[in-house]
């Protein structure tokens, strides 16, 4: 009796084994025709996503002559590096370039130094379900993200302030993004209680348990929001347009928009040539600091964005 | 599914704080004579977690300056704003400034191309995306897939100024695009300023830049499948597509409904649109390119006209509301998913 109870299941798995082998069998071309045409169509999405950025090394390596001629091969021809020594120095020798850039550095790191910080001081408390207070607080921070007050409002409130020309009419407006705040929370909200619990019992304050214990088991979202916080800061032309008329305050990515718009639009094709290495020269030395860092931080963001945007 | 689980959990745990609360409120009672009031729970709370709220004290006098008070600046929709006087305006209410721009030919043609310009973006970028994700997932090579995923990420992290002058280069007489053109025997096309190419020029390089992005959500909904359910599949006798069809795609709808929702939400916004559409269209290819947000800029930052640019940015925060809302409540109803 017992040796053929046995045997039945046995048997029954043998055949589903067999039964799988010959799926796997039967779909191994289709699979595999798949899995090339797969394949080429990743080689050619990555080709067409690295392209430009190739092109604006090629070009900005290239002669001027090569660049007028229309040369547009991805490898440098009449190689030289003057185009780069030239936007250093800058047009009057006053390595106005290097101080654009100095000015971003600067802003980004404060902002991101800030904007973390608070962010932190926010999505924690919020995190908190028992907290009183959230009843009120979480609608009153998530409706900010459906509704607000619009462009010349926020303009108008910069002025107000008096805050044109400061470094902080650039940073404040974008001080707290509602959006990445509600990702740190959801992380915040998938830190076991029991250890925070643990930690109060050790005698840790708020502060302490925050400081001690969830900060040091967040450190994929801190991460990830120091990447998005820095390339936010980093990026932004817009805020400097509005709020810093003085040159000497200009962050390089705006210095970047004006020579580029003011490189002649169609109605002077000739301007456009004849800058196009010098423009592509700044693109790459405004764009080569986020290449270089951000793929050493994709597995923290990676896993930052999947457990915020999973949860939220 | 995960959603509710945790929704349940969560109940769960708050109805056992609860209780806990409750009994700790009858342990005072027994040797308070009084009832223990709201406010000295709230009280209690406070004495608690006052640290917490300590922390959260800046973010909201953040929130109040730099969120609240210029949304109720978009009182200067109705009333007089003098410049440097009060950024709520003098003077009575007025609709003055609506009626202008309901009339004025110039914002509906913004109106229309702001329509156009992001329903064709979605359209074209939803289902891309989505198929992507798809094939990203397939990729059974792990660091193929990790190089691949690394790659198509790179383009949402640069600044728009440069992504539009890559644009401008590569679409440029003697760029690349148009040596491709000429040496196929074809004329060369002026693409930036030429306004019928412009929708064309937004799509293309919005899919560039979002795809890889884009595809993040839906491939962390992906790798919180259970594996069980492709092994059943399988035995069930599915190939690979059926696989893909039936057990995939189904485990993911409540995402790609959420991302829908968000970006039916958006049809009406500014979102990123502005900053591109401001870098890149120009005079000649006003037309097709202008858009709301960028017409509010002009209006008001560079002609002065505060109160006409805040009563059109007005409209268009109020019409954002109102779709995403609309959105929302169909995606609960159809898909049992919402965003609030």
């Amino acid at each position: 009796m017992s040796n053929l109870e046995k045997s039945t299941p046995e048997f029954k798995v043998e055949e589903i084994h067999i039964h799988n082998r010959k799926n796997k069998i039967k779909e191994s071309t289709g699979y595999k025709v798949f899995t090339v045409v797969n394949t080429i169509i990743m080689i050619l999405i990555a080709f067409a996503t690295l392209y430009p950025f190739l092109y604006l090394v090629s070009q900005s390596f290239s002669s001027k002559e090569a660049i007028i001629a229309g040369h547009t091969s991805l490898i440098p021809k009449g190689f030289n590096i003057d185009t780069y020594i030239y936007v250093i120095k800058g047009q009057h020798n006053n390595y106005e370039f290097l101080r654009y850039y100095g000015n971003t550095i600067l802003y980004t790191v404060i902002g991101t130094v800030l904007s973390l910080f608070f962010s932190c001081m926010l999505a924690y408390p919020l995190s908190k379900n028992k907290l009183k207070i959230n009843r009120f607080l979480s609608p009153f921070v998530i409706f900010t993200m459906y509704f607000g007050g619009g462009l010349i409002a926020n303009y108008v409130l910069i002025l107000k302030l008096e805050l044109k020309d400061t470094m902080w009419g650039f940073i404040l407006p974008m001080l707290i993004s509602t959006y990445y705040v509600i990702l740190m929370r959801s992380f915040f909200m998938s830190i076991p209680k029991d250890l925070e619990e643990a930690g109060e019992i050790d005698g840790l304050n708020k502060f302490g348990v925050f400081w001690h214990i969830a900060r040091p088991l967040s450190t994929p979202i801190i991460a990830t929001m120091t990447l998005f916080y820095a390339v936010m800061y980093w990026n932004n032309w817009f805020n400097a347009k509005l709020y810093l008329q003085n040159k000497n305050k200009w962050p390089v990515a705006y210095y970047l928009q004006t020579i580029i718009r003011g490189g002649g639009g169609a109605s002077d094709p000739d301007a456009e040539q004849m800058s196009a290495n010098i423009k592509s020269c700044a693109m790459v030395l405004t764009v080569l600091p986020i290449i270089c860092v951000y793929p050493f931080i994709q597995r923290y963001y990676v896993q930052g964005m999947m457990l915020g945007g999973v949860k939220e | 599914m995960s959603k509710k689980k945790e929704n349940q959990e969560q109940i769960q745990q708050e109805l056992q704080e609860e209780i806990l609360e409750e009994v700790q409120d009858e342990a005072v009672a027994e040797w308070s004579p009084k009832q223990i009031t709201r406010r000295q729970r709230a009280w209690k709370d406070f004495r608690v977690n006052w640290q917490l709220y300590l922390m959260v004290i800046v973010p909201v006098i953040y929130y109040v300056i730099f969120r609240y008070v210029p949304m109720f600046g978009n009182i200067l929709a109705f009333r007089k704003y003098n410049s440097g006087g009060s950024i709520f305006g003098t003077g009575p209410l007025t609709l003055k400034y609506f009626k202008q721009f309901i009339t004025s030919k110039p914002f509906w043609q913004a109106f229309s191309n702001t329509l156009i310009l992001n329903g064709l973006y979605l359209i074209v970028r939803f289902p891309l995306t989505l198929i992507f994700a798809l094939l990203i997932n397939e990729i059974r090579n792990l660091h193929w897939k990790k190089f691949v995923q690394t790659v198509s990420y790179l383009p949402h992290f640069i600044s728009m100024v440069i992504v539009c002058g890559m644009i401008k280069e590569l679409l440029s007489t003697s760029g690349p695009i148009n040596a491709l053109i000429a040496s196929w025997g074809g004329e060369k096309i002026p693409f930036i300023s030429l306004a019928q190419w412009f929708r064309t020029i937004f799509v293309t390089s919005g899919v560039w830049q979002s795809l890889g992005w884009g595809t993040i959500l839906y491939l962390a909904a992906m790798t919180g499948i259970n594996p069980s359910l492709y092994e059943a599949a399988t035995v069930d006798g599915a190939s690979h597509f059926q696989k893909v069809i039936h057990v995939t795609i189904p485990c993911i709808l409540p995402t790609i409904a959420t991302l829908l929702i968000l970006d039916i939400g958006g049809l009406v916004g500014s979102g990123g649109a502005f900053e591109k559409v401001y870098l890149l269209g120009n005079p000649m290819t006003a037309e097709t390119s202008e858009i709301v947000s960028t017409y509010v800029y002009k209006m008001g930052v560079e002609s002065g006209n505060m109160n006409f640019a805040t009563a059109v940015g007005l409209f268009e925060g109020l019409i954002n509301l109102i779709l995403l809302t609309c959105a929302n409540l169909v995606s609960r109803k159809v898909a049992k998913t919402s965003l609030w």
